[in-house]
C-alpha cells in the first residue's frame, strides 16, 4: 500500500530559545535575532559605496529608496488599517508640489522646504481623503485612485503651478552623500518606526479597525478619527518621498502625479509579502532596480514585468518576505500520515 | 419604581423596507437591574439592540439614560457614556492575541477616565491589565490560553472575550446580544456565575436569550417581543404564563 507524505514544519530550536527576552544568553541567539535586520541596515548604507563607479545606478538607489517609502505607506494603509490606498501619485505629487512652492516661490532652502512640505503635504492630503474616511468599501480605493487624475488635469486646465512645464528651478542637495543618505536612513526610519508603531497600543487600535470596526466603536472609540490619524501617518510618508523626489530632480511636474507612483508601491507589496513592512521595501528593492534594467527592452518592459507580477501572485502569492522568514524561522521534513 | 430608570426606551419604531422589525416598544431598566429580552427568532431582539447602542438609527422614539437623551448617537459615544454590548456573532480582532484584544477597549477615552487601566507607567502597564481582567472572566492566566491568537480560541473563549471587552470599559449597562447561543451546557454553566458577578458589582445588565432556563436564573424581569412588538413585561415567571408568549413560542423550546 502506498504511504501518504505529509511535510510538517517545526519552529527552529534558536528561535524557540530566543522568544522570550530572558532567553538571549549567547552570542549565537543575538545574531540569530540581530543577524536580518543588521544585513539590511549594513546592506543599504553601503549601497552608495558599491556602486561608487557606477552613477546611473547610484541616482536608482534614490528613487528605489523613496518607492520603498511608499510602498511602507501602501503596505501600512491596506494591511495595518484596512484602507486600500490605489494613490501614492497623490501622496508624491502634494508633498512634491509643495516642497517646489517651498523652495522656488518663498525662497526657503531645502533642509526647511522638504520637511514643511511633509507636513503640509500630508495635512492637505488628510483634509483631502477626510469624505471617505467614514465609509466602509471600496470608497476610499476609488477616490486615492482619481484625485492624482483630478490634480493633473487641474494644474493643466488652469495653467496654475507652472501648468504642464512644471515649478522648475528647486535646489538640489548640497553634495551627492547627502542625496544618497538623507532618503537612505529616512527610508530606514520609517521602516523600523513603523514597525514599531503597529505594535504600540495606538497601532493595535488600528489593526482592530481592519479586523473589526464595529467592535472598535462598541469599545467606545471613534474608528473615523483612527483612519485620521493612519492616513496622516501614511501620507506623512508618501509627501516625504514626494518632496525628496523633487529636490532630487530639481522639478515638480505633473508627472509627480504619475500612475507609477500609485502601482509600482502595490507591486512591491505583492512581490515582497503584504503585512510585514520590510517586505514592502525589498519589494522595491527588487522591482526599481528590474524596471530599470527592463528600460532597454523600450515598451516591451511592460511584458516582461506583468510576467514577473503574475508569476508572483500565482506561485508566490504569500511574497518573498514571509517566505523568507519561514525558512528562517522552521525547518520541514516529510512525514507519514 | 424608586428614582429614575437608567435607561428609558420609548416608542421605539425601526422598519426595513416594508418589514416592521419594531413597533412602538417602550420600557424602563432599573438600576442593577437583570432585564431579559425574550422572543421567537426575528422578533427584532438584536434590532433593538442595535437602536439603543446607536449601530441602526430609530425612526422614531427616544432613547434616555440617566436621564440624558442619548437617541441618534454614535456607538462609540453611547459606549463612551458606559453602555457596553457584546454581539450575537462574535467579533473578536482575529489577527490579535486574546489578551492585545482588550489593549483596544483599554485604549479608549472611557478605559482612561474610569481608571480601566492604571496609567503612569510605560508600554506594558495595558497588557498586565488585560490579563487581569481575561483572568477575571475565566482564562486561566499561567496557561498560554490568553496569549493565542483569537481566531484560534474555541466558542466559549471567545465569548467570554466578548464579555472581557465589555468589562475592559468598566461599563454601567451591558447589552449582552445570545451570550450562551452555541455554547455546550458545561460552558453555559460556567458563564452564569460570571453573569451573577457583573450582577453583584452592580452593572445592569440586558440579556437577549434563547435559553430560556439559564435566563430565568439570573434575570428579575423579562420582557416579551414578536414581531417587533412588546407582548408583555414582569417577573419571568408571569412572562412565561402569558397566553400570548406561549402562542408565540408555540413549536419551539419550552420550558
Amino acid at each position: 500500500m502506498e504511504t501518504m507524505m505529509r511535510k510538517e514544519r517545526i519552529d527552529r530550536g534558536l528561535k524557540v530559545r530566543t522568544e522570550g527576552i530572558y532567553a538571549i544568553n549567547s552570542a549565537r541567539e543575538i545574531l540569530y535575532l540581530m543577524g536580518p535586520r543588521l544585513l539590511l541596515i549594513a546592506g543599504l548604507l553601503a549601497l552608495p559605496f558599491v556602486f561608487e563607479f557606477a552613477p546611473y545606478w547610484k541616482r536608482v538607489i534614490n528613487i528605489m529608496c523613496a518607492y520603498a517609502l511608499l510602498a511602507i505607506a501602501f503596505d501600512f494603509l491596506a494591511n495595518y488599517v484596512g484602507l486600500v490606498c490605489l494613490g501614492g501619485a497623490f501622496f508624491t505629487g502634494i508633498g512634491g508640489y509643495f516642497a517646489a512652492i517651498y523652495n522656488v516661490n518663498l525662497g526657503l532652502p531645502i533642509y526647511l522646504s522638504i520637511p514643511l512640505a511633509t507636513v503640509s503635504g500630508a495635512l492637505l492630503c488628510t483634509f483631502f481623503l477626510l469624505p471617505c474616511l467614514p465609509l466602509r468599501g471600496v470608497y476610499f480605493a476609488i477616490v486615492t485612485l482619481m484625485y492624482p487624475l483630478l490634480f493633473t488635469r487641474i494644474i493643466e486646465a488652469l495653467d496654475i503651478f507652472g501648468g504642464t512645464n512644471g515649478i522648475t528651478g528647486l535646489d538640489s542637495f548640497p553634495n551627492p552623500y547627502l542625496e544618497h543618505y538623507a532618503i537612505i536612513i529616512i527610508a530606514l526610519v520609517f521602516l523600523f518606526g513603523m514597525r514599531r508603531f503597529v505594535n504600540q497600543d495606538v497601532g493595535l487600535v488600528l489593526r482592530g479597525v481592519k479586523d473589526n470596526d464595529q467592535s472598535v466603536k462598541a469599545s467606545g472609540i471613534n474608528v473615523t478619527r483612527m483612519r485620521i490619524i493612519a492616513v496622516f501617518v501614511a501620507s506623512f510618508i508618501g509627501c516625504f518621498a514626494g518632496a525628496y523626489i523633487a529636490h532630487l530632480y530639481m522639478w515638480a511636474g505633473i508627472s509627480l502625479f504619475a500612475l507609477d507612483f500609485s502601482i509600482i508601491p502595490i507591486a512591491s507589496v505583492v512581490i515582497g509579502g503584504g503585512g510585514t513592512l520590510v517586505g514592502a521595501a525589498i519589494g522595491a528593492f527588487i522591482l526599481v532596480p528590474l524596471s530599470e534594467i527592463l528600460r532597454a527592452f523600450g515598451t516591451f518592459r511592460i511584458v516582461i514585468y506583468c510576467i514577473v507580477l503574475t508569476g508572483f501572485i500565482v506561485f508566490k502569492s504569500e511574497g518573498i518576505m514571509i517566505y523568507l522568514q519561514r525558512k528562517y524561522h522552521q525547518f520541514e521534513r516529510w512525514v507519514k500520515v | 419604581m424608586s428614582a429614575e430608570p437608567i435607561l428609558s426606551i420609548k416608542g421605539i419604531t425601526k422598519t426595513f423596507g416594508g418589514l416592521k422589525a419594531l413597533v412602538d416598544v417602550s420600557f424602563d431598566i432599573e438600576k442593577g437591574d437583570v432585564f431579559g429580552i425574550i422572543g421567537p427568532n426575528g422578533s427584532g431582539k438584536t434590532t433593538l439592540i442595535n437602536c439603543i447602542t446607536g449601530f441602526i438609527r430609530t425612526e422614531s422614539g427616544q432613547v434616555r439614560f440617566r436621564g440624558k437623551d442619548i437617541t441618534g448617537w454614535k456607538p462609540h459615544k453611547i459606549a463612551d457614556m458606559g453602555i457596553a454590548r457584546t454581539f450575537q456573532i462574535m467579533r473578536p480582532y482575529y489577527s490579535l492575541p486574546a489578551f492585545k484584544n482588550l489593549i483596544i477597549p483599554l485604549w479608549s477615552p472611557r478605559a482612561r477616565k474610569t481608571g480601566g487601566w492604571r496609567g503612569g507607567g510605560k508600554h506594558g502597564d495595558r497588557d498586565t491589565v488585560a490579563v487581569d481582567i481575561l483572568e477575571e472572566i475565566g482564562f486561566e492566566r499561567d496557561s498560554r490560553v490568553p496569549y493565542k491568537l483569537a481566531s484560534t480560541l474555541p466558542t466559549g473563549y471567545q465569548k467570554r472575550l466578548e464579555l472581557a471587552r465589555c468589562m475592559a470599559l468598566r461599563p454601567d449597562v451591558i447589552f449582552c446580544d445570545e451570550v450562551f447561543s452555541g455554547l455546550s451546557m458545561s460552558e453555559i454553566a460556567g458563564m452564569v456565575p460570571l453573569i451573577e458577578k457583573m450582577k453583584s458589582e452592580g452593572i445592569t445588565l440586558i440579556m437577549v436569550e434563547h435559553r430560556l432556563r439559564e435566563l430565568f436564573k439570573v434575570a428579575n424581569r423579562v420582557m416579551a417581543l414578536n414581531f417587533g412588538e412588546k407582548l408583555t413585561e414582569g417577573e419571568p415567571l408571569d412572562v412565561i404564563e402569558n397566553k400570548q408568549v406561549r402562542e408565540a413560542y408555540l413549536g419551539s423550546e419550552g420550558v
